[in-house]
């Protein structure tokens, strides 16, 4: 049977080091061969077999991952057809790149549930369970829509009704200057509509990057580690970022050479805030403190708020305690490896639903379950619980950069000179993309809206 | 009923002579089916009775795809039109379109006499009150006259005849259009075949006479002063033309509309029927667009040997005092002369999801419907849908698969799969943005689309054909030239013809497909800078130069396309359950069990079926065919 090519992430995400994204379809080999770089192309290679190389972005020409890529011909795959699987490493950060770079190459994000349909479909799956394949697409699309319904509360879709509505009131004006053109309407200019695209694509940019898990995979959960001096804040930081672990980023435009970290923490990516600060001024005493720890705190999405395990509180602790309430906080409680000469109940009385870790930076004990503590803060409910959930977000966040994609085709059209009716090629693709995350179809919109808007008739 | 006698023995007999009936009759006749054209009265054949006018955005494409495929409606324009315009030409190729202003009366007479002259046609008067229908299978008509006629398909195009009933002011009667007697039986009969019916409204403007009219205070409407034709065969334009002329509606006349609204059908629920939406009366737009100070008027001649003039933009039901009212509260119509008052009308149609995509019912087998009874509204809409009963009822006669057009491949394709596979809530209308493909189905290469299938199905001549089948070699050759022809900045008028275009100068080795892409560039310029061997025709040049320049969307195009036509190669068997589909929707298996798709693409375009529904019917599609194949 033909089909089209899809992928999609095929191991649960924030587990493990290693992801796998799976794709399947006539296309698999040529789609992946498109950004793999290797000893040999994966379209000369042996099935059933596993390459060592990387991934580059064929636009930018930019090293993207080191992977290793298994290629699988047909028949005799899970799906019947030519399977190629991406075996990269397991940040949410490094998963949606390689996924995102597959999908711009020709692949299409695969439905719920549709590997296994097409398996069963290419006669790989026995007919007694076609019930249980049903079954599953249903099961997966109806988790997909309470996500999608969830959402349909809140402001991402109240946001992007709104944008929709803003681009289907240009598409009916354009289509009514090509459907009736003797008609006293003004015709759309290019500024108007390079205007209005100009304004979705901001939007879209702005949805992106509010949209929590959007910023989260692009930028990493910011985080700051803040606490009076001499707590321990730099060799924790030290103990976090493992060699093997770091991204140490050059951030262009500011003067210090590092200002931010990327570590990656069972999954989750996190973008440490001032770590050159924490680094230079540990020994300045009177650079660091309650007021640097403030200014911090506005930026971070999570606080790490390290305490001295081996002494009382002071004025200043309680002080940071009443900067931090109402953030999402981790305490850390440092040098376990000293004696205890601090109240923890009085600490866990300032937090008493936020986890408390016991570390020695200088023994590592006590990291481990800082890490998980964070991974499970990241993850419970919101992301992890449910695989679909994060597949589903996914799929969103991949649905709004395609939707800017095209606005971008759009914009660049208008910029060619381009008619307007092939312009709107682009926008209307745009509007359906925006109509895919809020799970609304196409059908007779644009129609019912050219006749409510405009005073047509013979 | 009255006796009957047995009148005769056709392959094919087309009920109604307008648009879609002409058109079906001609199509089986040339097909070599013996054919009878049935029409209440013999003078209303082609009859237009609202717009003098054929074509548009949209209408215009269907016009020239009927051309395309052998039909005639292209033809019969040229030969009559009054005027010619393109539309348009500001923007994009796909929405470029020819519009006409017909000669209502030559219109008329051009066809019913090439219908005459037709062999195998018999063009008959007569009312049809009956069908025979034996074992689901329509065998034949009986007439009010009692003649009996069996056919083998019978092509039913009613029009607005169907317990027709025109409206205006308190006036109501049992009417046909401008007057004729309506079709009142074979409603009822249809009902008692099972048809689930719909009640739809139409309606048409005041008729003035052209003497009354002061057009120095209106503007004209020239028509182009280059030779324009919709058929691919005509070869004599028609350069005398007339114009239309343009006013505007105020608050005078707003006021008088608001004031008697009282009065109006409209609103005081002597009018059931649903209207379209893009066809309101003029009472409905001021109504609903109350913020909207003035609306246009055309006044269009409806031909070279008459007087009266329509008055387009002012269709309505309101009382003929109160029309004559509004029409002298305009600029130019102060002292103006009305002939006869608009009308709404009321009709009958069938539910057209009840049709296969070949347009025979899923009732009757060997019957089939086009036009206006299928819910649609237009001449060129009944046309297009005339054409294809025709040709399918002649195949269906033949022992022949019928013939779809994909929506990839005509606006005509697009109009009929959306009427079987969505149904209609109002008298249908094409507009190019219903075509998602609209890129593709152009106006210019209705020919390049569909001379291939009009040929194979006999409609298209060798003649004709062979003259295709070249300049489609032509296009061919030409294109692969300007795509590999390199040009170098310091090449003789090069950089010369790009300066006078307005275009930056080369600065390296290009081909010129990439300078036509330009643009400021057209085919003119790169002729200029590389000629071509031998002088390329007109048309060739006009697809050389838009297959270029607009091939970046047209491959995106192309892509959709390809997925769609995946989903339309699998089919599905007629004999399927739906209710037996558990992981299906409520609402899917309903209405696919109505709709009955043949195929994954048109299932998944039914409203309310969502893609896991489509999932879920692949994968009990498989289980289907591999139970049979064990069996």
């Amino acid at each position: 049977m033909e089909f089209d090519t899809i992928a999609a992430v095929a191991t649960p995400m924030g587990e493990g080091g290693i992801a796998v994204i799976r794709v399947s379809g006539p296309d698999a080999i040529e789609v992946v061969d498109k950004i793999y770089r290797g000893k040999r192309k994966l379209s000369t290679v042996e099935s059933h077999t596993i390459h060592y190389g990387h991934l580059y972005d064929p636009q930018t020409g930019e090293r993207v991952e080191e992977v290793l890529v298994s290629v699988m011909r047909a028949p005799r795959t899970f799906t019947r057809e030519d399977v190629v699987e991406v075996n990269c490493h397991g940040g949410i950060v490094s998963v949606e790149r390689v996924l995102e770079l597959i999908l711009d190459n020709g692949a299409r994000l695969a439905e719920p549930g549709e590997f296994t349909k097409r398996a069963f479909l290419n006669g790989r799956i026995d007919l007694s369970q076609a019930e249980a394949v049903i079954d599953l697409i249903r099961a997966k699309t109806d988790k997909a829509m309470k996500v999608a319904l969830n959402q349909v509360e809140g402001k991402l879709s109240r946001l992007i009704r709104k944008l929709r509505q803003n681009l289907i009131e240009a598409m009916a004006h354009i289509e009514v200057t090509l459907d009736y053109p003797e008609h006293d309407v003004e015709e759309v200019t290019q500024n108007f509509l390079r205007e209005k695209c100009t304004e979705v694509k901001e939007e879209i940019g702005r949805l992106l990057q509010t949209a929590r898990q959007g910023k989260i995979l692009r930028e990493g959960l910011s985080t700051a580690i803040i606490g009076r001096p001499n707590v321990g804040k730099s060799s924790l930081l030290n103990s976090l970022v493992q060699e093997e672990k770091a991204i140490v980023t050059d951030v262009a435009g500011t003067t210090r050479d590092v200002i931010e970290e990327y570590v990656n923490v069972r999954g989750v990516p996190l973008r440490l805030i001032d770590t050159a600060g924490i680094r230079e001024t540990e020994d300045i005493v009177e650079k660091i403190g309650v007021e640097k720890s403030r200014q911090l705190l506005q930026e971070a999405d999570l606080v790490l708020l390290v305490l001295n395990y081996n002494e009382p509180l002071t004025p200043d602790d309680y002080a940071i305690f009443d900067a931090a309430k109402g953030f999402q906080v981790i305490v850390i409680v440092n040098k376990v490896d000293l004696p205890q000469r601090i109240d923890l109940d009085e600490v866990r009385r300032h937090f008493p639903n936020r986890p408390l870790i016991l570390t020695s930076a200088r023994e590592e004990t006590g990291i481990d379950q800082l890490e998980r503590a964070i991974a499970d803060l990241f993850f419970s409910g919101r992301v992890q619980q449910d695989d679909l959930t994060y597949v589903s977000n996914a799929r969103h966040i991949q649905l709004l950069r395609q939707a800017e994609r095209a606005v971008d085709d759009a914009i660049s059209g208008i910029d060619n000179l381009m008619p307007i009716d092939m312009v709107q090629i682009d926008i209307k693709k745009a509007w359906e993309l925006l109509g895919e995350v809020i799970g609304e179809s196409v059908g007779e919109d644009l129609i019912d809206q050219i006749f409510s808007q405009f005073c047509l008739g013979k | 009923m009255n006796a009957t006698y047995e009148a005769g023995s056709f392959d094919v007999i087309v009920i109604g002579a307008g648009h879609a009936g002409c058109e079906a009759a001609l199509a089986a006749a040339r097909m070599g089916c013996s054919t009878l054209l049935l029409t209440i009265n013999l003078d209303a054949v082609a009859f237009m009775p609202c717009n003098p006018s054929v074509g548009g955005p949209a209408k215009g494409h269907v016009v020239r795809e009927i051309d395309a495929l052998g039909g005639e409606m292209g033809k019969n324009t040229d030969k009559t039109h009054i005027q010619m315009r393109m539309l348009n030409t500001g923007k994009g190729p796909a929405v470029h379109a020819l519009r006409a202003q017909a000669d209502k009366f030559a219109y008329q007479h051009q066809m019913k006499h090439t219908i005459e002259q037709t062999p195998n046609l018999i063009l008959r008067q007569a009312m049809v009150e009956e069908l025979i229908v034996n074992n689901g299978v329509c065998e034949g008509v009986i007439t009010q006259t009692g003649a009996r006629y069996s056919a083998k398909a019978v092509v039913l195009t009613t029009g607005t005849y169907l317990r027709g009933k025109i409206i205006l002011g308190d006036l109501q009667y049992e009417s046909g259009p401008n007057n004729m007697r309506p079709s009142i039986r074979l409603a009822y009969n249809l009902k008692e075949l099972g048809f689930e019916m719909v009640r739809f409204k139409t309606g048409t403007p005041p008729r003035v006479h052209k003497s009354s009219v002061d057009f120095s205070k209106m503007e004209i409407q020239p028509g182009d002063d280059v030779p324009r034709a919709f058929s691919y065969e005509t070869t004599e334009f028609i350069m005398d033309q007339l114009p239309c002329w343009l006013t505007y509606t105020n608050e005078e006349t707003h006021r008088t509309i608001n004031s008697n609204l009282h009065r109006a059908p409209m609103y005081s629920g002597i009018i059931e029927g649903t209207g379209p939406r893009y066809c309101p009366s003029i009472e409905d737009k001021v109504v609903r667009f109350s913020d909207k100070p003035r609306h246009q008027v055309f006044l269009e001649p409806e031909g070279r040997h008459t007087e009266e003039m329509y008055v387009q933009g002012m269709s309505t039901s309101l009382p003929e005092d109160v029309q004559l009212a509004m029409l002298r509260s305009m600029a130019g119509l102060e002292n103006v002369k009305m002939m006869r008052p608009g009308y709404a009308i009321e009709y009958d149609a069938i539910v057209p999801t009840q049709l296969w995509p070949s347009l025979e019912t899923k009732l009757v087998e060997g019957l089939f419907t086009a036009g206006q009874i299928n819910g649609t509204s237009g001449y060129e809409e009944a046309a297009g849908q005339g054409l294809m009963a025709g040709i399918n009822a002649a195949r269906k006669v033949q022992g022949k698969p019928p013939v779809i057009l994909g929506r990839e491949q005509a606006y005509i394709g697009v109009l009929i799969d959306d009427l079987v596979t969505k149904g209609t809530n109002e008298p249908y209308r094409l507009l190019t943005s219903r075509a998602e493909y609209r890129l593709l189905l152009r106006h210019d290469n209705a020919d390049l689309r569909l001379t291939d299938i009009g040929y194979e199905i006999g409609l298209i001549s060798e003649e004709r054909y062979r003259k295709f089948c070249r300049k489609r070699e032509l296009i061919e050759k030409e294109k692969e030239r300007v795509m590999n022809t390199r040009v170098r900045p310091d090449m003789p008028h090069v950089q010369e013809v790009l300066r006078a275009a307005g275009s930056p100068e080369l600065t390296e080795v290009i081909d010129l497909a990439q300078l036509l892409r330009r643009p400021e560039i057209t085919y003119q310029h790169i002729i200029q800078m590389v000629p071509a061997p031998e002088p390329v025709p007109e048309e060739v040049a006009e697809q050389v130069e838009i297959q270029i320049k607009y091939d970046g969307y047209i491959r995106k195009s192309l892509q959709q396309v390809e997925r769609m036509k995946k989903m339309e190669e699998r089919r599905i068997p007629d004999d399927i359950d739906y209710h037996q589909i558990a992981g299906m929707s409520k609402e899917a298996r309903e209405k696919m069990s109505k709709i009955r798709p043949l195929n994954i693409g048109q299932a998944s375009r039914i409203s309310g079926v969502n893609p896991a529904d489509i999932s879920v019917l692949m994968v009990y599609l498989e289980q289907y065919n591999r139970v049979r194949t064990a069996e």
